[in-house]
Parts: C-alpha cells; sequence; structure tokens
C-alpha cells in the first residue's frame, strides 16, 4: 500500500512548481495555468488525507475547489480577453494601470 | 503493484507539470497541463475516489483546456514564443521558492502525522451514495453558494469579454 505521505510529497512538489510558474514566468496564460496547478495539488492532499483518515469531507472540499476554479478561470480569461483587446500584450509586467 | 503504479503516475505528473511552467509556447504549456491533469485523475482512482477523478477529467480536460485553448487561438501567441525566459531572471523569487520547498519538505518528513496507517475498514460499494448524502444533507448551503457563484462568474466573463458599444 501506498503511504500517505508519498501523496503529500507529490503535493509538495506540484505546488512549489506551480509556485514557480506563477513568481517567474511573465506570460500571463502560462501564470494562469500555473494557477491550476497549484489548486490541483492541494487537491490531491485533501482526497488523500480524506482517503486515510476515513472521511468524506475531503472529497467534499476538493468538490468544491474544482467548482471554485472553473468560477475563477473563466473570469480570469474574461478579463484576458478585454486586456488583450485593450492593450494588445500578455506579458504581466505590462499590466500596471492600477498601480497607484 | 499500487506503489508501482503511484510512482509511474506522479512522475509522469512532476515532468509534465515541469514542461508546463519551461515550455516556451503557451500552447505546449496548455497540452502539458492537460496531461498533467489525467495524471492526477489517475492518482485519484488509486485513492478510491473515483467521481472526483471523472469530475477532474470532465470539468479540468474538458471543459477548462479547452477554453484555455480558444482564448489561446483568439489571441496572437506569436510575441510570446519570442520572448525570452531566463528561470534566474528573478532571484529573490528563485530563493523564497527554494525556502518553501525545503520549509515543506521538512515538515512532511519530520511529523508523524503523515505516517497513518491504511484504514482497516474499507467502504462497500455505495461509496459514491454516502458522499452524495454527505454532500447534499449536510453540505446543502455551500453547494448553494457554489452554484450561485458559478452563476456570478458565468454572467461576469460574458460581461468582461463582450465588446463595448460605441
Amino acid at each position: 500500500m501506498v503511504p500517505l505521505w508519498w501523496y503529500i510529497l507529490l503535493g509538495v512538489v506540484l505546488f512549489v512548481i506551480g509556485a514557480a510558474g506563477v513568481l517567474l514566468r511573465r506570460n500571463i496564460l502560462v501564470v494562469l495555468m500555473s494557477l491550476e496547478l497549484l489548486l490541483n495539488s492541494v487537491n490531491i492532499n485533501f482526497i488523500a488525507f480524506g482517503r486515510y483518515y476515513d472521511d468524506f469531507r475531503g472529497q467534499i472540499f476538493a468538490i468544491f475547489v474544482i467548482a471554485i476554479t472553473a468560477a475563477e478561470v473563466a473570469v480570469a480569461l474574461g478579463i484576458l480577453v478585454a486586456l488583450v483587446r485593450n492593450k494588445s500584450t500578455l506579458k504581466v509586467d505590462d499590466v500596471t494601470m492600477m498601480k497607484g | 503493484m499500487d506503489q508501482a503504479f503511484f510512482l509511474l503516475f506522479a512522475a509522469a505528473s512532476v515532468i509534465t507539470a515541469l514542461t508546463v511552467v519551461l515550455a516556451r509556447n503557451p500552447v505546449h504549456s496548455a497540452l502539458a497541463l492537460m496531461a498533467c491533469f489525467l495524471q492526477i485523475s489517475a492518482i485519484f482512482v488509486l485513492l478510491e475516489a473515483p467521481l472526483l477523478a471523472v469530475i477532474q477529467i470532465f470539468v479540468y480536460v474538458g471543459a477548462i483546456m479547452v477554453l484555455f485553448l480558444f482564448v489561446i487561438m483568439m489571441i496572437d501567441v506569436r510575441e510570446a514564443v519570442l520572448q525570452r525566459f531566463l528561470p534566474g531572471g528573478n532571484l529573490p523569487a528563485l530563493v523564497l521558492l527554494v525556502l518553501l520547498g525545503v520549509e515543506m519538505l521538512v515538515l512532511v518528513l519530520w511529523s508523524d502525522r503523515f505516517s497513518v496507517t491504511e484504514p482497516v475498514a474499507m467502504r462497500g460499494g455505495d461509496q459514491i451514495r454516502q458522499l452524495s448524502m454527505t454532500l447534499f444533507a449536510d453540505y446543502l448551503l455551500p453547494f448553494e453558494a457554489a452554484s450561485v457563484i458559478l452563476l456570478a462568474a458565468l454572467v461576469g466573463a460574458i460581461v468582461l469579454a463582450r465588446k463595448e458599444q460605441g
């Protein structure tokens, strides 16, 4: 049987890779995809703990995380399309409209 | 047997996740992310959560990644392919990431809360029935809130992506 900490370790590795994508890449699309990776690594943790502590709430929270992620992606891609239409840039550094 | 499958899926998911971050072309990133989600859904099957595995494939691979690919098709990514990507270009972020990873690894390997054994009492075949009873009885209010959030996101995405009149 697979020990629990293997799953947690996989979640940690995927989380660090996703955080690297968010912090190091400058392309907005890749930053959004790395966010998906972050949320998925958290989902692995939820389901692994739910399985090993014999509790359904892990799976239920994972379902909620997936639903919120779908909403987030829809809004983020809408903002992205509006941004490309108005400023025609995909770089995170070029988006400074909200800077005081 | 389980361990071999876990190692296979975990290695594949880590490799594809690295491809997501390191690929120069956003289309390659999107396809690698799709492969990564498939591996993760296989890991959900190993965790005996078949419903979550199917939802993962439907929602992530079927809906979210197709949305990403549509947006990539709509906008011009040729400029993005040309821009350089330096992993060492942002040193504070890199140091922060290494610290974060080392901290989490040390905490996971140190603590004995993660060495819990598998529960002996295996659940029967009506696992999905129990799951839905819990979801629709104890978590009904969060469920309804999630549906309202999805509706609001739908309306918001349409308003945001619409062409402004005049």
